[in-house]
């Protein structure tokens, strides 16, 4: 690293800085990755945009650290809490989702922005409104690559990240119900016809989106506790969406990869820039830079990155 | 295009069997019409008490409490002395969710609840700006303690706001004081380097340009971080560049979910907790609980005590707790933000006392409270009659000065379970900060087109 | 029996292609714009003319101007509370700096304009991107604007806080604007605006400009194929909405909150306006009308039901019950009626034909 900070003609510790930086972006980007999942799952199986995932993590991490309060083992909790979401998913199907078929698209994103609002009330209702701190033994120390600071939950957050994308692949690819919700994907009166009972997979695919919920609501839960502001973290995820496609399961990951880092080497590097010629400039870029960078990029491939190609005909 | 009649047909039969969804539309529509949103439950004889809280949503952690403590007063007030000279007090609650526009309507909603509102405590600044042209124009007096609008504090032109004990013009210069006292006086700030995180909304802007004026005057630098409202939880950029600069100390003016956020990212950057100074809004167990042991040696300022140890909580737990009267779950017993809330309450009845002496026993009116407000002097003596020596400061309000005599603060640090006041009051510059106060307020008057009223 | 739509026969084209073409119609809306300008001022106490009826026309304008976008020209947006500021911000910086001789809708009128120029900004990339995509860019324009209005002084004439006052204005020596003004006036100056903007709208919908927003709508290709030009047409309905917006944001802060802040054109202001346009109806001026009564009133009622029966409920139940049958309400609404209230009041007129004799 020393050399190369030489043969750049900067300070080593601005190079291990922007490791640093790096690093902490990625991280941040698997986190946005974690959320940006479910939405993927549920858009690609029943073309349903739901705006309810940022409340289902809330929701899950609720449900799971008041499990946890009660005494029960961590890993019961987390089969009580999946649980919930299971019924939770097979309330949603059976009271909006199948009343609502053949609606345009519009009306059941609204429906899910239905689905939140109710559940931030039930939510808080059930468990209040307060900070739970969550503490589930993941580490949460330091290590030092080089003089960069590494944190350690970030690590685990990506070794987690990466566990989960490899299970849903598994899970798409080998089982018969992952078959059978890549058909429905894929067409859904084809899937129909061939005898895929439509109304389950959507139970199946919001189950498997409230677990990702789950995971995601843990992760977050144990790094800044569980609270309700853990459902701004649906607008976090949006950018990650819409450049990596709303129907692409790599592309959640790859997109929360460039959103994050590319977030905050702007919110550092972007705005020391302007700074040297605006003193006074305030910064705080990140909360829409996200946004106008998947915009930029969007204007150039109108799908996201790994979404299917848009097909117009009269 | 085959299915296209059928689906008609399907319309048509919907459509036709839709009668009573369109009556109960209209039937909810006039429902909702009919209704006279003003029904309250106070009757004539109370002295009714709007509290706009936020008991739930992102800003929940610290307006819980602070709901909590501010009902749990006046209810302590009419149980163990039934009232105040035999009038009852009545608080009136109304979620606002910390949102301006719910605030303003909330206001409108109560403040002819019974005989009349008696004041008001927004708990927000955003609100308090909104409502002191309407409050004023209705002569309801807007009590702030420590928050809203600085200049608010010049009684000349703001006659119905009030902002004792302190300022966050003069809690930014009280903090810098403090800083100074730990490196030795304020010469020694020359060539130091601080770091202001705020929240990105009014209430965080408010210091600023007082941190400029220090800065220039004594020789300091600080780099400003603000955080968005919308991503309070996300700010890793912001203590990354803090890892760079590394600032000799690092001043916040949070609130919500921020606080507990920067603690937790303060603390997983091995920042010095002992040179991270929240200030009162920053200072509540929300900030800290989520971070565990990285959060001891966090610092906050504040304008009162902190904790259970008061004479005045064993009368709450007498005829409060021990009853089961208390406010919301009662678990916010001894927690900061609680006593803030019980210290506004106090500060309330103090006043409302004072007017009844004043102008009889009886209900009074907001115009009434002004006045109390405006004549408040409640000493050190008067405070420990009422067992909360130690809770609340001493307060000597004037018609001109609606910020009080004397702005100091407390510095309080976490010790890993609870928060220990570490410091003396440490005073404010007021010499410094009056001025710009003075300013800002003429400001305002010349763009509302007011006139200042005489205080002699 | 009582709404008649047979029998009324034109005798020119003037007459057939009149806003209002049966006299029923006609008159009822007159008698409803005579009622709500002439006798509910008279009637309406300060809460109702404050609270209620003032909130609710502002939040209409916005409805409509989101109507126009979404319902009329099919692109659906997220950044409506950001197109609100540009026209409060920009309305605050025109009131305080122009000469004291301007009319006071001046101000409002330039910051509708300036936040129509902003829909035009945020409104190119409508031309490449579609759907879900492009709702998801427009919050790049809420959080962009929001930002920007906070970051850049110069918009709150330096003021220390970034929330300052709004400024009193007057018409004809009524004040109109800030808190002093008595609600009578302030509330007719609100009304004015929205009955000349409703008007507007209803007369762009069915005017050239209006079709060729619905065809882009209904299919951008084959309109594209019959000479719509997808360029004008998006961006003419970008810069309309963005202008109704403009001039709610301004009536928002210069006649309701009576402060210029960020907050009040938050990212839940979006969603707000665009529950009231989808439960009012996708593409009725009326629609927008009743769904930000709907929308906006609906909380303030569930918020009060407890009190009606005597009920003392903690205030945090009773805001997460508001929450709770707030989203059911939503998911009711959109599964008995997804083309929103103004369809039950079409729904209505036609049991009003048949009444009292339905078989």
């Amino acid at each position: 690293m020393e050399t190369i900070a030489t043969l750049l003609g900067v300070d080593p510790f601005d190079l291990w800085f922007f490791v640093e930086v790096l690093v902490g972006g990625l991280m941040a980007g698997v986190m946005y990755s974690l959320v940006a999942l479910g939405f993927v799952l549920i858009f690609k199986a029943s073309s349903v945009f739901n705006f309810a995932q940022g409340v289902m993590v809330l929701f899950a991490a609720l449900n799971f650290v008041g499990f946890l309060d009660m005494g029960i083992p961590v890993w019961l909790c987390f089969i009580l809490a999946m649980g919930v979401m299971v019924l939770l998913s097979f309330v949603i199907e059976r009271v909006v989702l199948r009343p609502l078929v053949n609606q345009p698209h519009i009306s059941l994103f609204m429906a899910t922005i239905g689905i939140a609002i109710f559940l931030e009330g039930f939510g808080e209702m059930l468990w209040g409104s307060s900070i739970k701190p969550l503490d589930v033994g993941i580490p949460d120390d330091v290590f030092f690559l080089g003089e960069a600071m590494i944190q350690q939950n970030d690590m685990f957050a990506a070794v987690v990240a990466s566990v989960l994308v490899i299970a849903l692949a598994l899970f798409f690819h080998y089982t018969r119900i992952g078959r059978a919700l890549r058909a429905v994907a894929d067409d859904h009166q084809a899937a129909l016809s061939i005898g895929i009972p439509l109304n389950h997979i959507w139970i199946i695919v919001w189950s498997v989106a409230g677990f990702v919920a789950l995971v995601a609501g843990i992760m977050w839960g144990s790094k800044l506790g569980v609270q309700f502001s853990l459902t701004v973290l649906a607008l976090k995820a949006l950018p990650v969406l819409i450049l990596g496609g709303f129907t692409s399961i790599p592309g959640a990951i790859v997109g929360g990869l460039i959103i994050g880092a590319g977030e905050k080497l702007s919110e550092i590097y972007l705005v020391d820039a302007i700074q040297s010629f605006y003193p006074s400039f305030s910064g705080a870029i990140e909360e829409w830079f996200a946004y106008i960078l998947a915009l930029a990029f969007l204007v150039f491939r109108p799908q996201g990155l790994f979404g299917e190609k848009i097909i117009e005909r009269v | 295009m085959t299915d296209s009649k059928e689906e008609l047909n399907m319309l048509v039969r919907r459509y036709l069997s839709k009668t009573p969804k369109a009556l109960l539309g209209m039937a909810l529509g006039a429902a909702i019409g009919a209704g006279a949103f003003t029904a309250g439950t106070a009757s004539a004889d109370e002295q009714v008490i709007p509290s706009l809280v936020y008991r739930t949503g992102p800003y929940a952690p610290g307006g819980i409490s602070l709901a909590d403590g501010f009902a749990d007063y006046f209810n302590l007030i009419n149980e163990r002395d039934g009232g105040i000279n035999g009038v009852k007090l009545k608080v009136v609650e109304c979620e606002t969710g910390y949102n301006t526009d719910r605030g303003v309507e909330c206001y409108d909603r109560t403040k002819n609840e019974g005989s009349g509102a008696t004041f008001y405590s927004p708990w927000s600044t955003g609100i308090t700006y909104a409502l002191i042209e309407k409050a004023t124009q209705d002569k309801i007096p807007i009590l702030s303690m420590g928050y809203g609008r600085t200049s608010a504090a010049d009684g000349r032109y703001f006659p119905y706001v009030f902002n004792f004990p302190s300022t966050y013009w003069n809690q930014a210069t009280a903090i810098v004081q403090y800083i100074a006292d730990q490196e030795g006086g304020v010469d020694k700030l020359k060539g130091k380097n601080f770091a202001y995180i705020y929240l990105d909304h009014p209430y965080g802007k408010e210091p600023l340009p007082t941190l400029d004026i220090l800065a220039q005057k004594f020789g300091f630098a600080f780099d400003r971080y603000p955080v968005p409202p919308a991503s309070m939880t996300e700010q890793k950029s912001i203590w990354l560049k803090i890892r760079r600069q590394r600032p000799d100390y690092a001043i916040m003016w949070g609130w919500g979910a921020m606080n507990g956020t920067a603690v937790n990212e303060a603390a997983s950057i091995k920042f010095p907790m002992d040179h991270f100074i929240g200030n009162w809004w920053a200072a509540g167990e929300d900030a800290v609980e989520a971070a565990g042991d990285g959060a001891v040696g966090y610092k906050a300022a504040n304008f009162h005590g902190a904790g259970a140890d008061y004479p005045l909580y064993q009368d709450l737990k007498k005829y409060i707790y021990d009853t089961g009267k208390f406010a919301g779950k009662g678990d916010q017993w001894g927690r900061v933000l609680y006593n803030r809330g019980l210290s506004n309450a106090i500060v309330a009845v103090e006043a409302i006392r004072a007017a009844q002496a004043k102008y009889g026993n009886r209900v009074i009116t907001g115009e009434e409270m002004q006045w109390a407000l405006e004549n408040l002097n409640m000493t050190d003596d008067d405070i420990a009659k009422l067992g909360a020596t130690g809770l609340t400061p001493a307060v000597q309000v004037t018609c001109q000065n609606h910020e009080g005599q004397n702005p100091a603060v407390l510095i309080q640090q976490w010790n890993g379970s609870e928060y220990e006041i570490i410091s003396d009051w440490v005073p404010a510059m007021s010499d410094l900060t009056r001025p710009l106060i003075e300013q800002d307020a003429e400001a305002y008057a010349a763009e509302q087109g007011l006139q200042p009223r005489s205080c002699s | 029996m009582i709404y008649r739509e047979a029998g009324q026969f034109k005798t020119s084209y003037a007459a057939d292609q009149q806003m209002l073409p049966i006299p029923m119609d006609r008159w009822f809306v007159i008698a409803v714009v005579v009622f709500a300008a002439v006798v509910v001022p008279l009637i309406g106490s300060q809460y109702w003319l404050e609270s209620i009826l003032i909130p609710v026309l502002i939040l209409s304008i916005a409805a409509l101007g989101l109507n126009i976008l979404t319902g009329y020209a099919g692109q659906l947006s997220l950044g409506t509370g950001g197109f609100m500021a540009a026209g409060a911000y920009m309305s605050y910086k025109v009131a305080t700096n122009m000469p004291d001789f301007m009319p006071v809708w001046v101000p409002v009128l330039i910051g509708g304009l300036f936040a129509a120029g902003i829909g035009i900004v945020f409104g190119l990339p409508s031309l490449r991107i579609k759907g879900f995509y492009l709702a998801v860019a427009t919050l790049a324009a809420q959080f962009f604007l929001i930002w920007l209005f906070q970051a850049v002084p110069w918009f709150v004439n330096d003021s220390l806080s970034g929330v300052p006052s709004t400024p009193p204005m007057a018409i004809l020596g009524y004040k109109v604007t800030g808190a002093e003004a008595q609600p009578e006036p302030k509330y007719l100056f609100v009304l004015a605006f929205t009955i000349v903007l409703a008007i507007v709208a209803r007369n762009m919908a069915r005017s050239r400009i209006g079709r060729s927003w619905m065809a882009i709508r209904d299919m951008d290709i084959a309109a594209e194929l019959i000479g719509i030009q997808p360029l004008w047409t998006k961006l003419s309905a970008f810069a309309i909405s963005s202008f109704y917006c403009g001039v709610a944001g301004a009536l928002w802060s210069f006649c309701y909150i009576n402060s210029v802040e960020p907050t009040a054109f938050s990212i839940n202001r979006s969603f707000q306006i665009l529950f009231m346009v989808i439960i009012g109806g996708l593409g009725s001026v009326l629609g927008s009308f009743l769904g930000a009564a709907f929308i906006f009133l609906l909380p303030i009622f569930l918020n009060n039901v407890p009190a009606w029966f005597g009920l003392e409920l903690a205030t945090d139940i009773v805001t997460h019950i508001e929450f709770m049958v707030f989203g059911g309400a939503i998911i009711f609404f959109l599964i008995v009626e997804p083309h929103g209230l103004a369809r039950l009041w079409q729904i209505a007129k036609e049991k009003l034909r048949l009444w009292p004799f339905p078989h």
